[in-house]
């Protein structure tokens, strides 16, 4: 049998198929073929194999290639066999090569110089094998090596090599159009071949030629209108029918490019109309054949300028198609019918139930096909129903690939048209519950503030409403097994943030949850770092509403295990906690305000409250601060920094000379100031620890971390442990109790809340508009304010509103401000040291700055009128901020003398003189405490979770 | 645009893998594997068409017919049409094969694996479908049998007809 069809094979290779073929594993499959592989080597480069024999050797070869299997080895003597003189070698060596090489394989070159000669051959057989070889094998570089001979076939007198070489050329042309370019007219002149056959060839190039710049083609319309009405009238000789329909291949092809011709130009469009009818008329729907054309012409119609009678033949197709028992029917239906709603959006309606059973169907395919349908159609009317089926169908299916189309479908719709917040929060828990690790992680920042902000109205009762239904909702689904890491995030937030905020659930019902996440969870540190925030807000609460606080046993072993943790960043949180409950409960008031997420953050840039300490040190004696561009020669340190930076930045050691101190660039402290450096109330020895796991985890490219280790060396010893010291004893001596007690967790804590801020700014920086929003509705809604328990905080949150009302233009100018300087961003960021300050004072005049905090409009012209205005002060200010928080609880005085003592590292503010005359440090504490417990309250990212953070900020 | 047209049977094993746009053997096969792995999912009376835009990339849609032991597979993009990629596979499939081979079966394939290619190189080029006409594919193919087997007569019978008597 194996010369059946004329095409010899031996038994051997007969053999080897059935072997295979018999093979009952893979394993033996593979033995097989490493065997014939063995034989193949051997016998390949043996002399003077009869070419009959190598002919075989190669098809197997080819076979065996197919199979998985490299077969490299023999490539060379495919090659070989292209040089044959016989037609069939010949042949064959073409199609091995054609399998076995890519265009840029090094042996190509010995194959060109063969194609130029059998592409002049008088036997029209090997030209046409070098014309397929051409197709495949041919690159950018070696087409100009075959061009010329390729241009001549296109007058060959044999239509099958006319066609090949459109098809060379064309192939030619999607390799490199530049180097065909001149040569395209060549294609509208085959258009008029008289053969049938090779006009249909040059349909395929056309079609990508009009796909790409359909203007140069319009006067080709008349053309092939005429062509597709001859055709369409079997003008062309039988051997073109197909199924009883006239060449319906060319058909089709010429419906494609007129729609391609025809869309959005009326004139084009409407030369087209009667042929296009016709066509609807004539064409034969009992066969695939023509109900392949007829669909092409439902996508031609829909595609030009619309014709109501063309619409009308159109829907009826269509309704015929979903009417149809075939699968591929309906399939075609429902992708028609997407087409034509984007006209005619009524004829959907009529097709309602046929859709809907294609949404039942088994078949996977047009399920899919239909729910891309509905996504088309759906609207605010109906997306409930449709979100909820795809939700369902999500569920069902396993393919990754498809389930996060599905899933990100399922997002963008409900954030289109989601009928309510609590519709929209339900749908979400659905879509993070089944797909919640292939969503964005934006879609959980877009959850988590819209549960925050509300309705956006002055409807309390509404927010509070959502708000106990979203931590309901999740206290049940906690009961699930095996929950997205994204979705426990949402949770743990949520739950920490509202969960006990209507009192239908005790602290003890929240913390046990949150308790048994972070257990059930253990090797997920995000959602423990998460759940252990979501503790400490409870607890705060619970403290601020002065009830008693009892930590449940499981809660306290796992803070036993986490103040042991390995991530420093759990550490941290764990000792934040403890820090948290040792406080009294004014105290967690002011740094916890329950429902606080979603106001702005208010930073005292240029460190206004620090003005009377400054006076206080000059009338003393110190010198005032000397701006670094002014300064020469003994401050050789300040541009450390720098230096620093440019050594991380290259990753090395650095060999070419250091460059001058740049103006405007912060500096280090006077060495001669921190003689006059009292106290510090900042306890120093916690950056290293805090900068190593901010910057590390979220910025492992960027060179910030040895940074900041070389720098912070220097730090520790000229001003770190000895000035420390005092600090804390100060605060002894003034009978702070609880700062004594929970110095350390201070520190952490004042620490952590610098590193929320940086998270809680993306999400700002996202939403810039949607903060207006929420602006107004905080503003209309101060009645919220007035349901906080703790009568302290009432006042600073009232405060707050005031500040925030004129501060949200301010928010899109200090992004934009940001934006605008991100060469100076590095070193601010990840230098928590004291010198940061000294840019402000530098580039925004604190005066001003002063006033606008009294007078909120004005900060929005101050930091306009600073374009330099960079980030990094607003660390300082709220790190002085936070220990003037926590001390100012008992004693106004001691909160100035506390602050005071700082501002000996801010010699940029000492430096302004007029500072200290407009000194009011009235609504100083008020902000610095409002900042902190804000700070604290947005930061709902753990650092590690946040990679991008400081792209963002970096620009 | 054709991207790959593909043969394989039903436990999976290919028998004829021609890809229009060159890619590494060690993906082909893993492209088969994973069509196979969703054709022979698929349960039977539901459509020939399967979303392929997971397994070869964007804009790419897959045509299948199941004859016998054998899945016949295309793929193309959006420039061609669902329909008619099915009658393509057709035509391949009951107007050609058929007529060369008679009954045409798993082994035919396999056997005449080079026939295939050419019959396949007369109906696709460069991935664009040059001829429709069954009759003018079997005239072409038949050219080159009869080349074949007026070479196999001439200069290679006697020696051919030798080995295989010896086996």
């Amino acid at each position: 049998m194996g010369s059946q069809g004329g095409f010899y094979q031996s038994k051997e290779f007969l053999d080897l198929v059935k072997s295979i073929g018999e093979a009952r594993s893979k394993a033996e499959e593979d033995r097989i073929v490493l065997n014939e592989i063995e034989t193949l080597k051997r016998r390949i480069s043996e002399p003077d194999i009869p070419k009959r024999k190598m002919k075989e050797y190669i098809i197997r070869l080819v076979y065996i290639e197919m199979l998985g299997h490299d077969a490299s080895f023999g490539y060379i003597h495919a090659v070989k066999m292209t040089h044959d003189d016989s037609l069939l070698v010949k042949r064959t060596g073409y199609l091995a090569v054609t399998l076995f090489l890519n265009e840029d394989h090094d042996l190509i070159i010995l194959i060109v110089n063969t194609i130029q000669k059998d592409l002049k051959s008088d036997n029209y057989l090997v030209v046409c094998a070098a014309l397929n070889a051409v197709c495949k094998l041919i690159n950018e570089e070696t087409i100009p090596a075959v061009l010329p001979q390729a241009m001549e076939l296109l007058a060959h007198p044999k239509e099958a090599v006319r066609k090949k070489a459109i098809m060379a050329l064309h192939r030619f042309y999607q390799k490199s159009p530049s180097s065909v370019s001149h040569l395209v007219s060549n294609f509208r002149k085959r258009l008029c071949d008289n053969d049938p056959g090779v006009m249909g060839a040059t349909l395929c190039p056309l079609f990508e030629l009009i796909a790409r710049d359909v203007n140069s083609y319009k006067d080709l319309v008349i053309s092939f209108v005429s062509i597709l009405k001859q055709v369409a009238e079997r003008r062309l000789s039988k051997a073109y029918d197909y199924h009883q329909m006239p060449a319906p291949f060319i058909q089709i092809k010429l419906l494609k490019i007129l729609a391609l011709l025809g869309s959005g130009d009326k004139q084009a469009s409407e030369n087209m109309y009667t042929v296009v009818g016709d066509i609807f008329r004539k064409c034969d729907s009992s066969s695939n054949i023509g109900n392949a054309v007829l669909y092409e012409c439902i996508c031609c119609v829909s595609s030009i300028y619309p014709n109501p009678k063309l619409l009308e033949s159109a829907a009826d197709v269509i309704s015929r198609f979903l009417k149809s028992d075939s699968h591929n029917l309906k399939y075609m239906g429902i992708d028609a019918l997407g087409r034509l709603i984007k006209i005619s959006p009524e004829i959907a309606e009529q097709h309602q139930l046929a859709v809907i059973d294609c949404l039942e169907d088994p078949d996977d395919t047009l399920k899919r096909k239909t729910f891309e349908l509905l996504y088309k159609m759906t609207k605010s009317t109906n997306v409930e129903v449709i979100v909820d089926r795809m939700i369902d169908y999500m569920i069902s299916i396993n393919d990754n690939h498809y389930k996060t189309e599905i899933a990100s479908r399922c997002v963008e719709l409900a954030e289109q048209f989601a009928p309510s917040n609590q519709w929209f929060i339900q749908t979400m828990n659905r879509v993070f519950e089944h797909a919640g690790d292939l969503v964005n992680i934006k879609v959980a920042h877009n959850l988590m503030r819209l549960i925050a902000e509300g309705f956006g109205e002055d409807d309390d009762n509404a927010d509070t409403k959502l708000r106990s239904s979203a931590v309901e909702s999740y206290l049940r689904i906690l009961g699930e097994p095996k929950l997205p890491s994204v979705f426990l995030q949402v949770i743990c937030w949520v739950l920490g943030e509202y969960g006990t905020a209507d009192g239908m659930f005790s602290a003890s019902d929240i913390t046990g949850k949150l308790c048994d996440v972070a257990e059930a969870y253990s090797n997920d540190e995000t959602v423990k770092a998460y759940a252990t925030t979501a503790l400490m807000k409870i607890y705060a609460f619970e403290i601020a509403a002065r009830r008693k606080v009892d930590m449940l046993p499981e809660c306290q072993s796992l803070m036993e295990e986490l103040l042991a943790s390995h991530s420093t960043d759990l550490q941290q949180r764990a000792y934040e906690l403890q820090a948290v409950i040792g406080l009294d409960a004014h105290a967690v008031a002011c740094i916890m305000p329950s429902d606080a997420s979603c106001e702005d953050i208010e930073v005292d840039r240029d460190l206004s409250f620090l003005n009377d300490y400054i006076q206080e040190a000059i009338e003393k004696g110190a010198q005032p601060y000397i701006p670094e561009s002014e300064r020469s020669g003994m401050l050789n340190i300040s541009n450390f920094r720098n230096q620093d930076h440019h050594e991380a930045s290259s990753h090395g050691l650095r060999f070419e000379a250091y460059e001058l101190p740049k103006p405007a660039v912060q500096s280090r402290i006077p060495q001669t100031l921190i003689a006059s450096t009292e106290i510090v109330p900042v306890p120093e020895p916690m950056y290293p620890r805090e900068s190593y796991q901010t910057t590390m985890p979220s910025i492992p490219s960027d060179a910030g971390s040895a940074e900041l280790k070389l720098r912070l060396e220097g730090v520790q010893k000229k001003w770190g442990r000895s000035t420390y010291t005092p600090a804390t004893s100060t605060s002894n001596s003034t009978s702070q109790k609880t700062v004594n007690g929970t110095s350390q967790g201070d520190g952490a804590s004042t620490v952590s809340s610098m590193r929320e801020t940086y998270d809680s700014r993306k999400p700002q920086v996202e939403v810039s508009h949607e903060k207006q929003k929420l602006a107004a509705s905080l503003f209309g809604g101060s009645s919220k304010t007035e349901k906080s328990p703790a009568t302290g905080h009432k006042a600073a949150k009232a405060s707050s509103h005031v500040v925030e009302k004129s501060h949200v233009p301010k928010s899109s100018l200090e992004v934009a401000s940001e934006k605008a300087t991100p060469a100076q961003q590095p070193p601010d960021l990840l230098d928590l040291g004291e010198p940061t300050a000294t840019s402000t004072a530098l580039q925004l005049d604190p005066f001003k700055q002063l006033e606008g905090l009294l007078d909120a409009t004005e900060v929005a012209s101050a930091v306009n009128g600073a374009p330099a205005a960079s980030r990094s002060p607003d660390i300082m200010a709220l790190y002085a901020d936070t220990a003037a928080g926590i001390h100012n609880k008992n004693d106004a005085d001691l909160l100035s003398g506390l602050s005071n003592p700082s501002v000996t590292n801010m010699p940029g503010t000492t430096a302004m003189p007029q500072v200290t005359q407009s000194s009011s440090k009235g609504p100083n504490p008020k902000d610095s405490l409002e900042k902190d417990a804000l700070v604290r309250q947005m930061g709902v990212n753990p650092s590690s979770q946040n990679p991008n953070l400081f792209k963002d900020l970096l620009g | 645009m054709i991207k790959a047209v593909m043969v394989m049977n039903t436990q999976g094993k290919p028998r004829l893998a021609k890809f229009f746009d060159f890619l590494p053997v060690e993906k082909q096969q893993e492209l088969m594997r994973r069509v196979f792995g969703v054709l022979c999912s698929r349960p039977e009376n539901v459509s020939n068409f399967i979303e392929a835009e997971s397994i070869f990339g964007p804009d790419s849609r897959l045509v299948y017919n199941h004859f016998a032991t054998l899945y016949f597979v295309v793929v193309f993009d959006s420039s061609e049409n669902e329909l008619a990629m099915l009658d393509l596979i057709q035509l391949l499939v009951q107007q050609t094969l058929e007529r060369c081979f008679k009954n045409v079966c798993e082994l035919d394939i396999v056997f005449n694996y080079s026939k295939i290619h050419t019959i396949l190189d007369e109906i696709i080029l460069g991935g664009q479908v040059l001829e429709t006409r069954s009759t003018e594919i079997m005239r072409a193919v038949e050219e080159i049998s009869k080349l074949e087997a007026a070479t196999n007569a001439i200069s290679f019978i006697p020696k051919s007809a030798s080995s295989w008597l010896s086996r």
